[in-house]
């Protein structure tokens, strides 16, 4: 039946939606690497030299 | 009274960022190189982001463009995968829910790039699809019809309703299926 099939198929995105959430918070919490705020304050640091030059 | 550096929200974002550009180029170091040049541009070119906009999708946006400009100057479309998605795997395991959930991250790995994205962007990330197709710069029904096809090909992979009812991978699918309400039996 078409609505047996129309339901299945609904049934089996929400399942794989709810395992690429699974997945993707999985990475988000993964720890982020100390690279990224060493880099954010290397930015900040040229930028305030920067303005300081000016 | 000094106005608010949108700047200061970057940092915020890093997880999603870092998370997304690992589902795109399933290898961490890679991931990390593309999340250092995302954060360098967008720092840089702050002046860009309009202010009361999405900059969550607008860091994502540059993401995906450094990450498709580098695959068109490498001219392949598959960079080194280290099994990202399989080796950091932190999800309290539910019954056997693990062991099917790194099914799942596996068969997630094969799928081609566009759809990857399409289904991080709007099954994962919380995107519409209409947010996604301007982050990819494409209609919305080519985002739909990426989305659908991966979800597709997954199915496929995973044998998802091939016999019977629909197997269910973990409690937190179960709980989703048991919302849904009615088909179960």
């Amino acid at each position: 039946m078409a609505t047996g099939k129309d339901e299945d198929a609904a049934r089996i995105e929400e399942i794989i939606d709810q395992n690429l959430k699974l997945v993707y918070s999985d990475l988000v919490q993964d720890e982020l690497p100390d690279r990224f705020k060493d880099l954010l304050a290397v930015l900040k640091a040229q930028d305030a030299g920067g303005k300081a030059q000016k | 009274m000094t106005e608010k550096d949108p700047r200061d929200g970057l940092v915020d974002h890093l997880p999603a960022l870092r998370a997304f550009a690992l589902s795109l180029t399933r290898n961490s170091a890679t991931a990390d190189d593309m999340v250092q040049d995302t954060v360098v541009k967008a720092w840089t070119n702050i002046e860009k982001f309009k202010p009361g906009t999405n900059m969550r999708a607008w860091l994502f946006t540059i993401l995906r463009n450094t990450y498709y400009s580098r695959r068109r100057k490498m001219n392949r479309e598959v960079a080194d995968v280290d099994g990202v998605f399989t080796a950091s795997l932190s999800v309290k395991p539910d019954h056997d829910g693990r062991m099917q959930l790194n099914d799942f991250k596996k068969a997630f790995e094969t799928l081609p790039d566009e759809q990857r994205e399409a289904l991080i962007l709007v099954g994962a990330s919380g995107f519409s699809y209409e947010e996604a197709a301007g982050m990819c710069g494409v209609a919305v029904g080519t985002i739909k019809s990426r989305a659908n096809r991966g979800r597709s090909k997954l199915a496929e992979l995973l044998e998802l309703g091939k016999e019977g009812p629909v197997e269910l991978t973990d409690q937190a699918t179960m709980a989703v299926v048991a919302g849904a309400g009615n088909g179960l039996q």
